[in-house]
């Protein structure tokens, strides 16, 4: 069987390798440039794909199950990112900023879509694409630019715990839509689905310590294939409900906790930046580039209206939290960043009649976005703000802290 | 004024917890605990109260170095009873003055486990440590008892032994 064939294997590992080797290769330039690999990798796809410059297709198929994997394990890592009670504070925090996050920024991508003359569907998935930012490049930004510790911090990270809580009930919702159907079919569907993902979001937040507990000890390559295989394995079953699989995906990561979580999110990073890469690659891949020309303006323009609404949103949030006028700006410029989970998102609508155009458009934004938002962070203190916002906000700190050292 | 500034607390999601305090001179100063045990200390702006003047990043040896440091006077009084908790596991460290009742006896002579259900795992002499001791091994003043038990158990055996 390995013998056999094997003039086809070697130009599939050719390819593959070849293809890794180009994604390594622009990693780095990323990391050089001190910004996210995920629109390298889109660039990469594009190069190879339908249309592109050269093309691959003897091995579509193997990284096609690659890229599904990848989007599974960014769902693992980011249940995994967050322990219960951090899910539970959100909940109980940030339901305000929340609401506001989703009707600022989901609202522009939905109009978008409608006025592109799509179905309610597509253009809701779209409002997707431009609601959620990337917490992957987010989190880097703060700490790259060494803000972890900054006033507005919390107020941003809370934002990005409450758009991941508001994901699992989202995803599932369109997945079943996307499915489609008559009315009472889609509706079963959606109820199926919605049910599912409380059933399993009671049963992690109750039963999570069992497992943890049952994982707890063992050597790391054991925990390895046990996630590994976990995630694939409820990921199967809810997508054989017609639950998004990633989503099953999610709620394992939810459920791991403590030490095991911790050491569980170490042994499935390279994992996952290998087959996220592969997604990023695979989602580029099936666009054509010259789709991409007709997206750009209303790319560029939802780029637009989508920094001014992410900074909004972070105006909102950190002044909620007390923060000042500076403060408030970086953590609007923070939230900028779109990145995996608009191309998530999008890759969901794939099947739909306007599934290409929206794939492109989200390719472009996220292009965009990927590349302004650490930028727009970078330089969030030079941004001029008028002088009495600035003043009120330091005189007002002299003024308690000159309280706080009376009393 | 004697005492501790209010501490304020704030959790990162993610990242870890932030707890702040004001100096007596007004300075704003704060310690983010990151979940992997790594910790910054903070110095907020004073014209911009959410931003960070400097911050200071360190590993574990350098936040033991930094506590040890600030910390050295009360320390010393602490030394002798270092307890630490492992998952409802309790190890307690005692050390044995000139007076203690236990001093040149042996372990069999004070019935410790029947009396306390306390486990003597390893004893301490000058550089020398003594793990698993036997029943019969005896114990002379400045030796450090190290005992695992629950809570209650290694209070009844501090009591045994510095009476």
């Amino acid at each position: 069987m390995i013998a056999a064939g094997s003039a086809e294997t070697a130009r599939a590992f050719i390819e593959i390798g070849g293809v890794v080797l180009v994604l390594a290769f622009l990693g780095r330039m990323a990391g050089r440039l001190g910004i996210s690999a995920v629109p390298f990798y889109l660039v990469a796809g594009l190069a190879v794909g339908d249309g592109g410059v050269v093309t691959l297709d003897l091995t579509e198929d193997f990284i096609a199950m690659a890229a599904e994997i990848g989007v599974l394990l960014l769902l693992l890592a980011l249940g995994l990112e967050y322990d219960q009670d951090e899910l539970r504070d959100g909940l109980r925090t940030g339901v305000r900023p929340g609401v506001f996050d989703m009707t600022a920024n989901a609202l522009p991508g939905v109009v978008c879509g409608i006025l592109l003359g799509w179905s309610l569907l597509a253009a809701v998935l779209l409002g997707g694409v431009t609601w959620v930012s990337s917490s992957g490049i987010v989190s880097k930004v703060l700490s790259d630019l060494d803000r972890l510790g900054f006033r507005e911090t919390p107020s941003v990270l809370n934002i990005l715990v409450i758009e991941d809580l508001a994901m699992a009930v989202y995803l599932p919702v369109v997945a079943a839509l996307v499915v489609g159907g008559t009315v009472a079919d889609t509706s079963l569907a959606v109820a199926i689905a919605l049910t599912a993902v409380v059933v399993i979001l009671i049963g992690a937040l109750r039963f999570g310590g069992h497992l943890t507990a049952m994982l707890a000890g063992g050597s790391n390559e054991n925990l390895l294939l046990t996630v590994f295989g976990l995630t694939l394995l409820v990921a199967g079953l809810a997508q054989s409900i017609e639950v998004s699989g990633a989503i099953g995906a999610f709620l394992v990561g939810l459920a791991l906790t403590g030490d095991v979580g911790a050491r569980s999110m170490e042994l499935i990073t390279p994992l996952r930046d290998l087959f996220a890469a592969t997604f990023f690659l695979f989602f580029a891949f099936r666009i054509d580039p010259s789709d991409l020309v007709p997206a750009l303006v209303p790319a560029l323009a939802l780029a637009v209206v989508s920094v001014l609404t992410k900074m909004a949103t972070g105006w909102y949030a950190a002044g909620l939290a007390g923060v000042g006028a500076r403060g408030r700006v970086r953590a609007g410029t923070a939230l900028v960043a779109r990145g995996e989970f608009s191309i998530v998102i999008a890759a969901l609508g794939s099947t739909l009649v306007n599934g290409p155009d929206l794939e492109a458009l989200a390719a472009t934004y996220v292009l965009i976005l990927a590349v302004a938002g650490p930028l727009a962070a970078r330089f969030a203190d030079k941004i001029p703000l008028p002088a009495a916002l600035v003043q009120r906000a330091a005189l007002a700190h002299r003024e308690a802290s000159a309280a706080r050292t009376l009393a | 004024m004697v005492g501790m500034a209010t501490v304020r607390e704030t959790k990162l999601p993610g990242v870890g917890v932030r707890y702040e305090f004001t100096t007596s001179d007004g300075t704003v100063v704060g310690v983010l605990e990151h979940h992997d045990g790594r910790a910054d200390v903070l110095v907020y702006d004073s014209d911009d109260p959410d931003r960070c003047a400097s911050m200071l990043h360190l590993d574990e040896d350098d936040m033991r170095t930094l506590g040890t440091l600030l910390g050295a006077s009360q320390l010393t009084e602490s030394i002798g009873a270092v307890q630490q908790q492992i998952e409802g596991l309790w190890f307690e460290w005692v050390e044995l003055t000139a007076e203690s009742p236990a001093a040149g006896a042996t372990i069999a002579d004070g019935q410790y486990r029947t009396r306390t259900g306390v486990s003597i795992v390893a004893v301490i002499r000058g550089s020398a440590t003594f793990p698993a001791p036997e029943p019969l091994f005896e114990f002379s003043a400045g030796d450090t008892v190290v005992a695992v038990g629950t809570r209650e158990g290694l209070a009844a055996l501090r009591g045994l032994l510095r009476p």
